[in-house]
């Protein structure tokens, strides 16, 4: 059976019922993060000694990061636009782009935490790193979900397209609803984490 | 048929400057952390504006946020308050402002 108004939008909304769920979720999403946000500021607050982000992170990998996944959002918005353009083609090569991009943040996050198990840092070792694992942990699961459905959609996606290009499009969307979302988070992990 | 292509088209520019004024940002934030203010508040102030901005930005054109039905915003609206109680309550446990 399939899931109504997923192509159209419903009359009393104005909105397709796939929106209306990711916003949902995403909801959900900012009171998951924002419970670790409230954590740290909460072990940051009751600290009097919180160390500077630079004792254990280099921020240039964390800046570099940002710019990664910067661009990532704008290839996603772009892998949209040509869906929406019905550029098959087009669509596919942004939505690699993006993918390939999230397994550039991966690699460097890798980096990163390889670097902090050299030194023996593990989330056992203070508060600071606990929360810091804890939050970009999350955060790369999610960039992980992302590069996989966005993957399944580049690479699989074709045959629902050619079926139904307007609710391939909206299905491009809402990915790139939660693609987006990702970025935001870390745009504020970057400063918090990393510089402050 | 697809989307009205011109309307895309102007939807692509856009996305095209808010990426450059995003990366401008990114450069702003790291500035203002090696050369700007000493003092950690400030700090942590022009940290948190920069990145207030860049995530209106990301919302409001990569989410397209600036022209979303009324739904979507009542329970952004929602969300947000339930945010911000969260985020309060660590403050008001650490000015100590709840006695028994």
């Amino acid at each position: 059976m399939l899931i109504p108004y997923v192509v159209k939008p419903r009359a009393d909304t104005g909105l397709n019922n796939g929106k209306i769920g990711i916003w949902l979720f995403l909801a959900s999403e900012v009171m998951l993060f924002g419970a670790l946000f409230a954590t740290y500021l909460m072990m940051r607050l009751g600290s009097s000694d919180w160390p500077v982000g630079t004792t254990y992170l280099d921020p240039r990998w964390a800046a570099l990061n940002t710019i990664v996944l910067i661009t990532s959002s704008v290839t996603m918005v772009m892998a949209w636009a040509m869906s929406a353009k019905r550029n098959f083609k087009m669509f596919r090569f942004y939505m690699l782009c993006t993918v390939g991009l999230g397994l550039v943040f991966m690699g460097i996050k890798y980096i990163e935490y390889t670097a902090k198990f050299d030194h023996h840092y593990y989330p056992s070792t203070n508060v600071f790193l606990a929360i810091y694992f804890t939050l970009t942990g999350l955060h790369g699961l999610h960039v992980l979900g992302g590069m996989i459905v966005n993957g399944y959609f580049a690479l699989f996606g074709k045959k629902a397209y050619n079926e139904n290009p307007e609710w391939f499009t909206n299905r491009v969307e809402n990915s790139g609803l939660f693609w987006h979302f990702v970025d935001l988070v870390w745009i504020f992990l970057f400063p918090i984490l990393y510089l402050l | 048929m697809g989307a009205d292509h011109a309307e895309i088209n102007r939807h692509v520019r856009i996305y095209l400057m808010v990426f450059a004024s995003l990366l401008v940002l990114t450069g702003l934030t790291v500035a203002a952390w090696k050369w700007g203010p000493a003092a950690v508040g400030p700090t942590i102030a022009v940290a948190l504006l920069i990145a207030i901005v860049k995530a209106s930005l990301v919302a409001l054109f990569f989410m397209h946020l600036s022209a979303e039905k009324r739904l979507i915003y009542w329970v952004l609206a929602l969300t947000v308050a339930f945010f911000l109680a969260l985020l309060f309550l660590p403050i008001l446990t650490a000015s100590n402002a709840i006695t028994l």
